[in-house]
């Protein structure tokens, strides 16, 4: 594997909330090679977007840190924030969750595109505008010069997302974040913006983490994926492994989870017993030990550690994997 | 692929800007105010006599062909005043305003976007400023700085600064929390590009359509003022100044109270219909904020 790209060590992120210390990140580590892709997998508060902030150092202001994100061999956390802001952009780009808040609601698309390019790239209003409107092509938008003139709430969810994506790819960074881009679409344009969102990386050589709760999401679009639970990594593989020989009861529950096409109508849809832990607070074993079938008193007890005991690149913290 | 999403809402784009009808209105108020203007900016060389021009023997004269609405208990030229005392009015009530919008709006947006010390310092200086007495502010001003159109425009404008300030802080607090402001730092903008680019284009909105009343509320404000003597002093006219001084012979002329009151309704009256219009018309986004 080359030298990473991205590297995250030990990143812990801590609020303070009424209820005492938040852990929202609990000791992560991950790496991502230039033009790889990572999904990072997990139910609603179980870490992945604050751990994607985190690397974009866009917590916050109350939040604290700790570890260390490597990202072209610059320590994230230690730069000084003129440094850090001349990143954003150029090196490190992100796409939120939803497209109906993320664009600027009083500019037109063109406005808020050009601008991005004339402040990163130093272009003249002409070929900013020239650009953009390839931009937008590129990314599936019809009549590109006309949608410029036009401002967010003329364009539908998906038409936003691909602006939003457009705006992100449009300083060509090396790391793009997808934080659950596709959750507030509806189901056949999710498809259209993975889809746009793979041929992008794959053409631009552009490494990218792709956050969600989908695993179905993940499976044929990923090179590795983390599955997260309160806040720490729980398991994590090549994407291939991972679907063939998943070790951890979590994964196994989630995947069981996502509804299926051909189950007969009214079937009830298997959940995951119990809910996530508080995160507030810290639990001596496993986190996923009281809603775990397979826990017993070591799990309660001790926590497991992220190894790789098989020597296969394929890491997971638990105490009974599944065989 | 994404073919279909799209045909039905291009055309649906102009045709809305073609619905929204000004309205008769709209165009009366423009009118209005457009005449108000030009004949305060061109009263110089209006052909009409001179509003200070005292005419003994023709005081509360009935319009005449000579003096087309008639003279005041002095025998000065009631049409001639009114226009001149339009300049008064105007410049007070555009120019305080917008010191008001200045420093209010970039106090509160400054305010809403750092948070923190700033904001609490920000917050309770308002609040002193809200807080102490308008009328001794303004007479202890005019008493040391002199009644003059400036000094009485900057303290109406000081004292504007705190509804600006709290519109600009509320609109901002609630912006800042959005995600395209969240974008706009994750693609590396700076503080001065998001407070500047982002989030002014979405306070000038709401800010602006509180200018216009503003500008209703300080003419109604600055006539008020010369009413008790503490406006711009005689014998210059102001339309709060003249229905002051008619006060004294409403039984006999109200008229002369009431021809300046008309004036100051019909023009605060049509900065509130240019304002409303004007925002519902600039307003790019349907229903909510």
């Amino acid at each position: 594997m080359a030298a990473p790209l991205l590297s995250i060590e030990g990143v812990s992120v801590t609020l303070p909330t009424p209820r005492g210390l938040l852990r929202a990140v609990d000791g992560v580590d991950l790496a991502l090679a230039p033009g790889r892709t990572l999904g990072i997998v997990g139910e609603s508060g179980c870490g992945k977007t604050m751990l994607s902030r985190a690397v974009l150092q866009l917590l916050p202001k109350r939040a604290t840190l700790k570890g260390r994100v490597m990202f072209n061999g610059r320590d994230l956390f230690t730069l000084p924030p003129e440094e850090l802001r001349k990143l954003r952009g150029p090196e490190l780009a992100v796409v939120f969750q939803d497209p109906m808040t993320s664009l600027n609601p009083v500019l037109t698309i063109g406005t808020q595109l050009i601008e991005t390019l004339q402040a990163h790239l130093g272009m003249d209003t002409v070929s900013a505008t020239r650009r953009a409107t390839e931009l937008l092509a590129e990314v599936g938008i019809p009549a590109p010069g006309q949608r410029l003139r036009q401002y967010p709430h003329q364009l539908s969810g998906g038409m936003r997302q691909r602006v939003a994506i457009a705006i992100a790819l449009s300083c060509e960074p090396k790391l793009l974040i997808a934080d659950e881009p596709t959750t507030a679409l509806d189901v056949t344009v999710q498809a259209q913006i993975l889809d746009l969102l793979a041929r992008e990386q794959r053409q631009r050589h552009m490494a990218l983490i792709l956050i969600t709760h989908d695993l179905g999401v993940v499976a044929g679009r990923t090179d590795d994926v983390a599955v997260m639970y309160a806040g720490r990594v729980v398991e994590r593989a090549p994407t291939p492994r991972l679907f063939r020989h998943m070790r951890m009861p979590y994964t196994e529950a989630l995947l069981a989870a996502i509804p299926k096409l051909d189950a007969a109508p009214h079937a009830p849809l298997p959940a995951i017993a119990g809910r996530p832990p508080d995160p507030t607070r810290p639990m001596p074993g496993c986190s996923f030990a009281p809603r775990c079938r397979y826990s017993d008193a070591l799990c309660e007890n001790t926590k497991p550690t992220l190894d790789d005991p098989e020597g296969a690149g394929a890491l997971y913290a638990c105490w009974h994997p599944l065989q | 692929m994404a073919v279909l999403e799209l045909e039905d809402d291009k055309v649906a784009a102009p045709a809305l800007a073609h619905r929204r009808r000004f309205g008769g209105l709209f165009f009366a108020a423009m009118a209005w105010i457009g005449l108000i203007v030009l004949a305060a900016i061109f009263a110089d060389v209006l052909p009409i006599p001179s509003p200070t021009e005292i005419d003994m023997l023709g005081k509360r004269a009935l319009p005449s062909a000579e003096h087309w609405l008639g003279n005041d208990q002095l025998g000065r030229d009631m049409f001639s005043r009114l226009i001149y005392g339009a300049r008064v009015s105007l410049i007070v009530g555009l120019l305080a305003p917008v010191i008001s919008v200045t420093i209010g709006g970039m106090l509160g947006m400054l305010a809403g976007y750092f948070r923190g010390r700033f904001e609490l310092f920000v917050t309770g200086g308002v609040d002193v400023l809200l807080a102490f007495p308008p009328l001794v502010f303004v007479l202890a001003v005019t008493a040391y700085l002199g009644q003059t159109i400036a000094n009485i425009a900057l303290v109406i404008g000081i004292l504007g600064i705190p509804a600006f300030t709290r519109v600009a802080r509320a609109v901002t607090l609630s912006l800042s929390e959005r995600e395209f402001v969240t974008a706009a730092r994750a693609l590396g903008a700076t503080h001065t590009r998001i407070l500047l680019r982002e989030l002014l284009p979405n306070v000038a909105l709401p800010l602006g359509a509180f200018f216009l009343l503003g500008v209703a509320i300080t003419i109604v404000v600055e006539g008020a003022l010369a009413f008790l003597g503490l406006g711009v002093p005689p014998p210059t006219p102001s339309w709060g100044s003249m229905i002051g001084e008619g006060r004294d012979s409403l039984d006999i002329a109200p008229w002369l109270s009431f021809l300046p009151a008309t004036f100051m309704f019909l023009s605060v009256l049509s900065f509130n219909i240019v304002g409303d219009t004007l925002r519902a018309l600039t307003d790019p986004r349907p229903g909510q904020v």
